[in-house]
């Protein structure tokens, strides 16, 4: 297999945070690799490191030691306003608490990434309805985000995730602000969005939510204890 | 074509930042309106005090110009006995015919006109009203030199001076305290001065001036009249000397003052029995003085403006804070330093840019209303407003750029925990 064809090559990474106290290891040495059109879960129980390594992944931080390659890109050795970048272009992120601009539409939340990616404003437009209808809001682009449920939130989080047609889909704890109706509907969608041809990664600590994946990733005291495909991926 | 588009896209982006900022600010009326408070505090203070200054400037300045241009004083002051002055004004030194000699000696000759006056303070009464008043012996001359005007009948004549008639030409805030009105014309009425009957033959136009100084609470007579009939002196309590032109006064000076030393038989400068001001000295002084008036009430207007600028920042950095998640996500979404800088700059210098013009409208509106109630002139001139404009923008930029920075620098996963 061509190293190309991995979005993902994490390597010997490591992240210690230092108190004046005690350092404490975040993460230990973790190494993976992620082909493209994966739909990865990592999970483990709180203080697992696995939200560290998704703010490593999704280049809101970096590591102690070893090497993150992102599509091709060497994450670690870049400047704040060059992982700005990065994340504007290839990773699409999907946040628990769905982090849309309050009191703003729904129409406008969806057009930020655009905005910084400095697409012209007709064009953005376009792009912002062709996604909110794809997640079925097409009757919510003019509603303020504090005006529609907490599914239809982080359905327009997923829209906003997809402007930039990013390399890496990243959400972290997608589900766990919703009721659990509605966190069916946000999984038929990722299943949806993988079907494409999407690569995601998703963080998460819900055994029913992570058996949507085909890959599973378990993180324990900083370390890879399992990383096994899903064979009994469920498919709605 | 790209290059084209890349414009385009500029001029949209600056126009969204700035709509979105107006958004943002909208959103919170209640702190917006009190962050721009101070600025347009300080702003209208700027303006209303440099106008006021201004006006007061140019009040001082019409006011001794009133006076008359290119004018020389002469007033006479006891002669020094040792390190011993009498007092000014109350000397007996001058004469008629010192008047007459700098009127017609071949020694002086920059001078065009000269007025010897007399005047001391007298009761004036007219039926049941009277008044304590200057009373000033003129030679028709004296309207020229002073630049007065008579709104009703006419001055004392080389005639009334010749005959000694008594005549009497009144101040408007003579004809107001006699007849109670200042718009009265009280011609070919007799008043009593001293005890003595004058009749009327002029009201002289409003000069303006306050108090002692004021140029319309006087009553002028015959020079001839005031010296012998109501005062009985022989001397001249000020000869008033015009020019030929601003540039000859200094030569006026010394020409009047040798003519006057050799003829009161003095060698010695220093113990002149007379002194010689200039109108333009007091002119310049007056002018300097309320000049570092002006400038003193800036001072304090642009303490006020320091205080709105702080004001501004502490508002933004609160802003900063609150907005600590929002500026996190945006980060996250691909925000560079620089575009949460400008987002944040852009904010604030629309606070100081619009406080600063309601402070514009303020000032001038403050100092309109404090020129109407105190009937004084209204100056408002381009270049404080310039450089309020300029300051309350700067204002924005600088006290706002401490508050962007720290918005800019936070980290996003730092920014997207807090609470």
């Amino acid at each position: 297999m061509k190293s190309q064809d991995f979005i993902i090559k994490v390597k010997k990474l490591s992240k210690i945070y230092k108190t004046d106290l005690l350092e404490t290891t975040a993460l230990d040495n973790v190494s993976f690799k992620i082909k493209k059109g994966e739909f990865v879960a990592i999970m483990g129980p709180s203080g697992s490191g696995k939200s560290t390594l998704m703010h490593i992944l999704g280049a809101l931080d970096k590591p102690t030691s070893g090497e993150y390659i992102l599509d091709g890109e060497k994450v670690e050795k870049l400047t704040d306003d060059e992982l700005s970048d990065i994340r504007n272009r290839k990773i699409g992120f999907v946040f628990q608490a769905f982090n849309l601009l309050p009191r703003t539409t729904t129409l406008k939340n969806v057009m930020i990434p655009m905005i910084y990616g400095g697409i012209p404003k007709e064009i953005r437009l376009k792009i912002a309805e062709k996604y909110l209808k794809m997640v079925g809001l097409g009757d919510r682009m003019q509603h303020t985000s504090n005006q529609i449920s907490g599914g239809q939130q982080q359905r327009v989080a997923i829209a906003r995730s997809l402007v930039m047609n990013p390399t890496l889909i990243l959400a972290d704890e997608p589900t766990g602000n919703i009721a659990s109706h509605q966190a069916e509907e946000i999984m038929e969608i990722f299943q949806k969005l993988n079907d494409e041809g999407r690569t995601i990664v998703m963080i998460t600590h819900e055994v029913d939510i992570a058996k949507h994946a085909k890959r599973i990733i378990n993180i324990k005291d900083g370390k890879i204890f399992k990383d096994s495909p899903n064979h009994a991926r469920k498919i709605i | 074509m790209l290059g084209k588009l890349f414009s385009k896209y500029k001029i949209e982006e600056t126009w969204e930042l700035f709509t979105e900022s107006i958004g943002t600010l909208k959103l919170n009326k209640m702190r917006t309106g009190l962050a721009m408070l101070g600025i347009i505090i300080g702003i209208g203070s700027v303006i209303a005090l440099v106008s006021l200054g201004q006006a007061s400037q140019q009040a001082v300045q019409s006011r001794i110009q009133s006076l008359g241009s290119n004018l020389l004083t002469i007033s006479p002051s006891s002669a020094r006995t040792g390190t011993v002055r009498g007092a000014a004004g109350g000397g007996t030194t001058l004469t008629n015919e010192d008047a007459k000699a700098i009127e017609n000696s071949t020694q002086v000759t920059t001078v065009k006109n000269v007025s010897a006056e007399y005047s001391g303070r007298l009761q004036v009464v007219t039926g049941d009203s009277n008044t304590n008043t200057t009373i000033i012996g003129a030679t028709p001359i004296y309207t020229l030199i002073h630049n007065l005007a008579v709104s009703f009948g006419s001055f004392i004549s080389e005639r009334d001076l010749v005959s000694m008639t008594r005549v009497a030409v009144l101040g408007p805030s003579v004809v107001e305290d006699l007849y109670g009105d200042s718009t009265y014309d009280p011609s070919g009425q007799t008043i009593r001065i001293n005890g003595q009957n004058f009749i009327v033959v002029g009201v002289t136009e409003t000069k303006g001036g306050s108090g002692m100084q004021s140029q319309d609470d006087r009553v002028y007579v015959p020079l001839t009249t005031a010296q012998k009939q109501l005062f009985g002196v022989n001397y001249l309590s000020s000869i008033a000397v015009e020019a030929n032109n601003a540039e000859v006064m200094d030569q006026a000076v010394n020409e009047i003052g040798y003519l006057l030393l050799s003829r009161h038989n003095l060698s010695d400068p220093s113990k002149a029995d007379f002194r010689i001001m200039n109108q333009e000295d007091i002119l310049s002084t007056a002018t300097e003085i309320s000049g570092t008036f002006t400038s003193l009430l800036s001072g304090v207007a642009a303490i006020s403006l320091l205080v709105g600028g702080i004001g501004i920042m502490n508002i933004m950095l609160v802003t900063v804070t609150e907005r600590t998640r929002e500026i996190g996500l945006r980060k996250a979404l691909g925000a560079k330093k620089k575009t949460i800088v400008t987002q944040f700059l852009t904010e604030s210098v629309i606070l100081t840019f619009v406080g600063g013009i309601i402070g514009i409208i303020l000032g001038i509106v403050i100092s309109y209303l404090y020129a109407k109630i105190n009937s004084s002139s209204f100056v408002i001139t381009l270049n404080p407003i310039i450089l309020a404009f300029v300051v309350s923008v700067a204002i924005g930029i600088i006290f706002g750029w401490y508050p962007a920075k720290r918005a800019a620098n936070l980290q996003p996963i730092e920014a997207l925990r807090y609470e």
